[in-house]
């Protein structure tokens, strides 16, 4: 017995559960799938579901600007257009300012203001969703209505086009204000990712460049900015991809009128993402709800498309980022 | 070191005048770019500021005891809280990160312990970043296509399975980040002692990256606690206070949308008194979050 030969060899060691080893991939395993089904999962039943509505109208769904419950006619032209809309002015006001911040943050800001600033800007897309929406509604609404609509319609309401898209009554709810919002909320994904992308530049360009005499504006606008823009690109990609998607914040200030009859600003009008919060829990099954899964399938694709080029573009700029250095 | 050294983008002294008006005009450049990027800063800052303060302002106002002792009231009625919202909010929310994290922390391991360069791994990863700023609303579709037309009904627990697939897309990419932090010197260490794989990496790598693995899930769960879309159709709403998993449950988002949108003034002023409870709550999780990261690394 062991017990009676102290100095011997030591104990045999016990191997405990073989088959925990074995139990845990499977686990790992069983989860990464899961993850992949989920997606397969998503896309199956968007198309299961669409499919009355996509039988039934076609392709020709996508540019009808019908949308009669009563009678059963869906077009999502409307939705369509109000999300691409509201998503376009959103990048219009977040890419000029999500780059200067991220310039502010990478090149300007003294070391021990960085981290407080970054993190002041992360908590922005913290903020819920809900939170901007009912903001938006109440409180940001009406002072835009007074202190930009007005003034805006009564400077070019006689000039062609410009008045055009002035048009409408100027009561804060609209493409415009949906828009603002929605910069507003994806300001921080896309400069955050700048920032990222900004402090990947090897220093020893940019002193090099600072060497030559250049200007802080001169090395961001010449060695930094060539040097990342598939990142930058992606970035945008990313915002683009968190605007399309965003449901409360829009619901909330866009009005939710099925019109297109003007291409007014200050309209009223229904993006892809209202329509379904709106309606969806109210509509019978049938065209209605097959029509509002159709509109959930584009929306799905769209933003499939955008954020798959973006995840591409970002790693392209770490690939090259080892090629190069 | 007598000589006075050019500073950055300064002129040399013997400068002619033609270069001079162009040094000139690269300064300015310079000057007006960068005092555009401090604009954007505080324009960037300006909208947090204005966002917290009316939430203060106008949610204290609505503050009161009977916000969390008294049902959700019908419109115009006298008194009225938001208990039952903010129990099902509490009760979803709890479940579904219980639910999504597992699955998460599993998925994260995978990419990070077995997977560095397998096709598997390189897709799970590709989609899961897609998942992540997936809209959340298709979520919400989703889940009402396989569990409440299938079960006929509204139920709290498609509520909580909605929130769960938000969850899990976060969990797995702080984990796996975490992971891909420890040195690999560590790992090889404990297989050097014979250490089983499931055991290297239970008791060695996620214990070294534990805080970052919560702070993951504490994202997460900000991250939920103020989602709303996938909620709308999925756990839909109910005006009582229920416990029942499988009946309509109430939650503070949802109610607060419902609210907000309304006409009637004391169901506005619920509103704002749930916006400030959540904002508060979510605030709090990412400032938790970041202090945790932040004494690990």
């Amino acid at each position: 017995m062991e017990q009676t030969t102290p100095h011997g060899r030591p104990p045999e060691r016990k191997h405990v559960a073989p088959w925990a080893d074995k139990l845990f991939a499977v686990f790992a395993y069983g989860a990464a799938w899961l993850t992949l089904l989920l997606l397969v999962g998503i896309i199956v039943s968007l198309l299961f579901g669409a499919a009355p509505a996509i039988k039934e109208f076609g392709l020709g769904f996508l540019w009808s600007t019908e949308w009669d419950p009563v009678q059963e006619k869906f077009g999502g032209l409307v939705m369509i257009y109000g999300t691409l809309m509201t998503s376009f002015i959103a990048l219009l006001i977040a890419v000029p300012v999500s780059f200067g911040i991220a310039l502010f943050l990478t090149e300007m800001s003294p070391g021990w203001l960085k981290r407080p600033l970054g993190i002041a800007i992360e908590l922005l897309a913290a903020v819920p969703s809900i939170v901007y929406g009912m903001w938006g509604l109440l409180v940001f609404g009406p002072i835009l209505a007074t202190y930009v609509q007005a003034p805006l319609q009564s400077a070019f309401g006689d000039v062609p086009v410009l008045g055009a898209l002035f048009s409408g009554p100027p009561v804060g709810i609209g493409i415009l204000s949906a828009g603002i919002i929605l910069a507003i909320m994806v300001i921080p994904f896309i400069a955050a990712v700048m920032r990222d992308v900004f402090d990947v530049t090897p220093p020893m360009l940019k002193e090099s460049a600072y060497a030559l005499g250049s200007t802080t504006w001169e090395v961001v606008s010449k060695v930094v900015l060539p040097y990342t823009k598939t990142g930058v690109v992606g970035g945008i990609m990313l915002g683009l991809g968190r605007a399309l998607g965003e449901t409360m914040a829009v619901t909330f200030v866009i009005g939710n009128f099925n019109q297109l009859d003007s291409l007014s600003l200050f309209q009223a009008a229904n993006s892809i993402t209202s329509a379904l919060a709106n309606e969806f829990a109210e509509a019978g099954a049938g065209l209605h709800q097959a029509s509002l899964i159709y509109l959930g399938l584009v929306l799905f694709f769209i933003t499939f498309v955008v954020l798959a080029l973006s995840k591409l573009l970002l790693s392209q700029l770490r690939k090259n980022e080892g090629t190069n250095t | 070191m007598s000589a006075v050294v050019p500073t950055k983008g300064s002129a040399p002294f013997d400068m002619p005048a033609g270069k001079l008006a162009k040094h000139r005009a690269r300064k300015r450049m310079n000057a007006i770019a960068l005092s555009l990027s401090l604009m954007a800063m505080a324009f960037g800052l300006f909208w947090l500021a204005w966002i917290l303060v009316e939430t203060i302002r106008l949610g204290v106002g609505g503050l009161a005891l009977s916000v969390f002792t008294e049902m959700t009231p019908p419109p115009q009625a006298e008194t009225g809280g938001l208990a039952n919202a903010i129990f099902g909010s509490l009760v979803m929310v709890t479940l579904a990160t219980l639910l999504g994290t597992p699955i998460g922390v599993l998925a994260g391991i995978y990419l990070g312990e077995y997977s560095r360069k397998s096709w598997l791994g390189s897709a799970v990863r590709f989609i899961n970043d897609i998942l992540l700023s997936a809209p959340s609303i298709v979520i919400g579709l989703f889940i009402y296509a396989v569990v409440v037309a299938p079960l006929r009904g509204f139920s709290g627990f498609a509520g909580v399975l909605a929130l769960a697939l938000i969850v899990i897309p976060v969990v797995i990419r702080t984990t796996e980040n975490m992971l891909s932090l420890i040195p690999n010197s560590l790992r090889e260490a404990a297989y050097a002692l014979g250490t089983p794989k499931w055991k290297v990496i239970s008791s060695v790598t996620l214990k070294a990256a534990r805080a970052g693995v919560i702070t993951g899930i504490l994202l997460a769960l900000a991250r939920i606690a103020g989602e709303t879309a996938p909620l709308l159709f999925t756990a839909l709403s109910n005006q009582f206070w229920t416990s029942d998993l499988t009946k309509p449950m109430a939650s503070l988002p949802v109610t607060i949308f419902k609210f907000a949108m309304s006409p009637y003034e004391n169901w506005q002023k619920l509103a704002w008194a749930g916006v400030f409870l959540i904002t508060l709550g979510v605030l709090l999780l990412n400032i938790l979050a970041r202090i945790l990261f932040k004494n690990k690394h």
